[in-house]
């Protein structure tokens, strides 16, 4: 019974540990809201496939403090931004930004797209000029007409 | 007619050979903006006198190398003999920052005393960024980073995960050489 007792204790004795690990960030459930929206479109570097807010890495959760920070700063979403890519460079953005280097990423589906158009019209195009479609002559229309009867 | 055939066999090798290239590549590796950027300024106490500081307007008119650390980062470990061992050459000066992140509740500036003091020390000095603001400005995300700077106090090369000797001999070297001209 004892033992029971220590063991029950000692469970609630971690829960309460968790919780508050858990409650410590929700301090100003605005700026949080803030915050989970911007990570959410940010890339953690430690654990690629994961964004800034899903994240569990220690460096997530130091640059999800410094922007929390910031916000409480008053820092807009695009100078937080600004500063995550002076750092990190763009790869921490998931969707990446228009400019020269990126032109291929952004537009090249969309010439694919233009240039399968055109081989495929090209290609159907010849392909009706090869096919022509003559009615047959009176003349061939008997040939082919006693062909079928013999088979 | 065939040729149109062979086409889409031209653009599918093609499209193979990206992503043989691509598997090749290190996703991790990704080009910092700080390349030839000034080195972020810092000033921060020094791993084994928290009272001297040290900051990056101190080493103006030399070329260094900023390696970044942690007694907690397994990568680091590896890299460290070959750090001690390319530090008794004198090629380049190595500073070191040791850092941690702020969920680490260790005694992380002790352990990298006592690490330094059993394994060999290969910085000329070594500061202490206890809540790793410092390598949040240096972009890092892969400990251990190392930055190569030169006499302008501009980051000329930036390496991610530990130097390798190939890395080393074949990057840093050179580099650091003709920088020194």
């Amino acid at each position: 019974m004892k033992r029971i007792a220590l063991l029950i204790s000692l469970v609630i004795c971690f829960a309460t540990v968790a919780l508050a690990k858990e409650a410590k960030p929700a301090e100003d459930p605005q700026i949080e809201q803030r915050m989970r929206a911007l990570t959410e479109q940010l890339r953690c570097l430690v654990c690629q496939n994961e964004t800034l807010a899903d994240s569990r890495a220690d460096l997530a959760e130091d640059l999800r403090k410094e922007i929390r920070e910031q916000m409480k700063a008053g820092k807009s979403d695009r100078e937080i931004i600004a500063f995550l890519t002076q750092r990190y460079g763009d790869f921490v953005l998931y969707k990446p930004p228009v400019k020269s280097t990126t032109y291929l990423l952004w537009f090249g589906p969309f010439v694919l797209l233009f240039a399968g158009t055109g081989v495929l019209y090209r290609y159907l195009k010849r392909r009706r000029e090869l096919i022509d479609d003559k009615p047959l002559t009176a003349d061939e229309r008997k040939r082919a007409e006693e062909i079928l009867r013999n088979a | 007619m065939k040729r149109i055939l062979l086409l889409p066999l031209g653009l599918f090798i093609a499209l193979v050979g990206f992503l043989l290239i691509g598997l090749h590549r290190d996703p991790h590796e990704v080009p910092s903006p700080l390349i030839n950027k000034p080195a972020p300024a810092f000033q921060l106490p020094q791993l084994h006198d928290p009272a001297k500081t040290f900051s990056v307007q101190d080493m103006r008119g030399k070329v260094w190398l900023l390696n970044f650390w942690g007694t907690w980062c397994i990568a680091c470990r590896e890299e460290h003999p070959l750090l001690v061992e390319y530090a008794k050459s004198n090629a380049v000066p190595i500073y070191g920052v040791d850092y941690k992140y702020t969920n680490d509740n260790s005694d992380e500036r002790a352990a990298a005393a006592q690490f330094l003091a059993e394994v060999g020390n290969p910085y000329t000095l070594t500061v202490y960024d206890a809540d790793g603001r410092i390598s949040i400005d240096y972009g890092v995300y892969g400990a251990p980073e190392s930055f190569l700077i030169d006499k302008n106090g501009v980051i000329r090369f930036k390496q991610i995960g530990p130097i390798t000797e190939e890395v080393w001999n074949n990057k840093i070297l050179p580099l650091a050489k003709q920088l020194n001209q």
